[in-house]
């Protein structure tokens, strides 16, 4: 069984899948932030979809392989290396025993997936072998990754060391590298949207928001025209769910991620669309947000036509291999 | 019973029932028993149930599913559920009970009687959420309400027995937390070598079982 040694784990490390369904007991779904973006690089070297991998936080990681590994990584713009050489996101890539693959912060975005050819091999865990770092279970040891750390590997097939590196070919770069410089997150009204008084609403629709310091896994909370609502009532507590836009008592929106708790009693006042939550995830802060709003039709055509346009690129990878 | 199907975002739904919780139940479990394509999971909340979905791809079928599927005459909610109760030992030491005096104060009696009250109590499991396995019960006595702290403790430990407003739930695990913590329980509220790891699910009766220090070292063992 191979495995990789974590020379240097920078900001925040974790080991991720798809997450769990197990929001009956009060667990978040969990799982990385941008499940397209983990499902993609696993795709390009080989794996399950649902493989466990690495999500990377600002970068600052730095990693040694205990054997020969096909590797991929997704997500913002970082610059990443192979023993010195450049590692480019959404290109599969050898690595050998005793390389080393780097990646420094980033230049533009916050987090990438890196995987790694058989997955990272930690105990599932309520179906899942997503780190929750808040309730502590799950990944390594239900926590972030540390310098020192050696995570196993799951077997794989020998990874062919006499192919070209990088690979001549890439997955579509709007997979790939998925940080915007202003993102748009296009969104659905919220079952609240209506007792928000119209300058919020246009507000909403119009000015640009900050991404504050106070964001995290959970969320990623907003500072801009603060949001007013034409009554105070106490709402009672309901579902949320990755991508609400729940408004604090502050006006203030707070754009839940992955890990946000399972049920919210702030009002939403809308809903990000599951293809940008990609966009979401790499928000940092400082950065600057728009919204844009789209019909409950427009979010599914949006959604079927990157599952059919991932549909035959999976065809494509199979043709490959062949 | 009178429902609303909002859309929440574009991969999940919102069954509106109204805070009857056996009405709640009996729509949770009748969505469940469906096996509605493209739904991962029903989870009850406080006046609603929410429907978990695969993709935005099953959203359209699924909310025109729900009000046949609602219609349907079913069994009441699980009969086995209705009858669960569990016993929750607590123990109301002031070295458990950080916010105790406070709430004595706000609620104007003694220490001792807000711990009697909250103990003397009759609660049933609203919901599980905010954290892993936290239940939010409904029964508190009315004289024990007490607004949240204005400043939330950025680490409250497990097992904390808090009141938030007009109600009263758990900390299962050590988390930040607002409520005001009133006593401990020693019994672990999520456990993950158990099967559920949460030991409440909606609908479970409870009562509060006063324990003295020397019991919750005891239990602890």
């Amino acid at each position: 069984m191979g495995k990789v040694e974590i020379l240097r784990a920078g900001p925040l490390a974790s080991v991720q899948d798809l997450g769990r369904a197990e929001r009956r007991e009060g667990i978040p779904s969990g799982g990385a932030l941008d499940l397209f973006a983990a499902r993609v690089a696993n795709l390009l070297v080989g794996n399950p979809e649902e493989t466990a991998l690495l999500e990377i936080t600002l970068g600052g990681l730095r990693l040694r392989f205990g054997d020969h590994r096909a590797v991929a990584w997704c997500g913002g713009v970082f610059p990443a290396r192979i023993a010195e050489m450049e590692f480019s996101a959404g290109r599969p890539t050898f690595v050998r025993r005793g390389e080393e693959v780097e990646f420094d912060p980033p230049t533009r975005g916050c987090r990438a997936w890196l995987a790694i050819a058989g997955g990272v091999d930690v105990p599932v865990v309520l179906g899942s072998r997503s780190t929750d770092l808040r309730s502590g279970f799950g990944g390594c040891e239900g926590r972030a990754l540390r310098d020192g750390d050696c995570l196993s590997l799951a077997k794989t097939s020998i990874a062919k060391t006499e192919s070209p590196r990088p690979a001549p070919w890439s997955a579509p770069l709007q997979w790939t590298q998925t940080a915007e410089r202003v993102p748009i997150l296009r969104f659905l009204r919220g079952s609240e949207w209506d007792e928000f008084v119209p300058e919020a609403q246009i507000a909403l629709l119009r000015q640009p928001f900050t991404v504050s310091a106070q964001s995290n896994r959970m969320g990623a909370r907003l500072e801009g025209p603060k949001l007013k609502r034409t009554n105070d009532w106490e709402l009672s507590s309901e579902a949320v769910v990755p991508g609400t836009v729940q408004v604090a008592h502050d006006g203030q929106p707070i754009l839940l991620l992955g890990d946000c708790q399972t049920i919210g009693g702030y009002p939403k006042i809308a809903h990000v669309i599951t293809v940008d939550l990609a966009k979401a995830a790499q928000l940092r802060p400082n950065d600057t947000v728009r919204f844009e709003e789209v019909t409950l039709a427009e979010a599914g055509t949006l959604f079927t036509e990157r599952e059919n346009d991932l549909r035959r690129f999976r065809v494509g990878l199979a043709l490959r291999r062949v | 019973m009178t429902t609303e199907i909002l859309p929440l975002g574009d991969s999940a739904l919102i069954v509106r029932v109204g805070d009857s919780l056996g009405d709640i139940l009996t729509v949770a479990q009748k969505l469940e028993a469906a096996q509605l394509p493209g739904v991962v999971e029903v989870v009850p909340a406080f006046a609603s149930v929410a429907v978990f979905l695969q993709s935005p791809e099953s959203l359209e079928s699924c909310a025109a599913s729900v009000p046949a599927v609602l219609r349907r005459r079913g069994p009441l909610a699980r009969t086995t559920h209705a009858l669960r109760s569990i016993e929750v030992p607590v123990c109301y030491d002031p070295e458990f009970a950080l916010d105790l005096e406070a709430v004595a104060q706000h609620c104007a009696i003694s220490p001792n009687e807000v711990a009697m009250r909250h103990a003397g109590g009759r609660y049933q499991v609203r919901c599980v959420g905010f954290t892993p396995g936290f239940p939010y019960l409904s029964g508190l006595p009315a004289a024990l309400a007490t607004p949240r702290r204005a400043t939330p403790r950025t680490s409250v430990p497990a097992g904390s027995v808090a009141i938030g407003g007009g109600q009263t739930g758990i900390y299962p695990l050590r988390s930040p937390g607002g409520w005001n913590i009133i006593g401990r329980t020693p019994l672990r509220l999520f456990d993950l070598t158990r099967q559920p790891a949460a030991l409440f699910a909606p609908g479970d009766r409870l009562r509060f079982v006063v324990i003295s220090r020397e019991e919750f070292g005891r239990w602890e063992k």
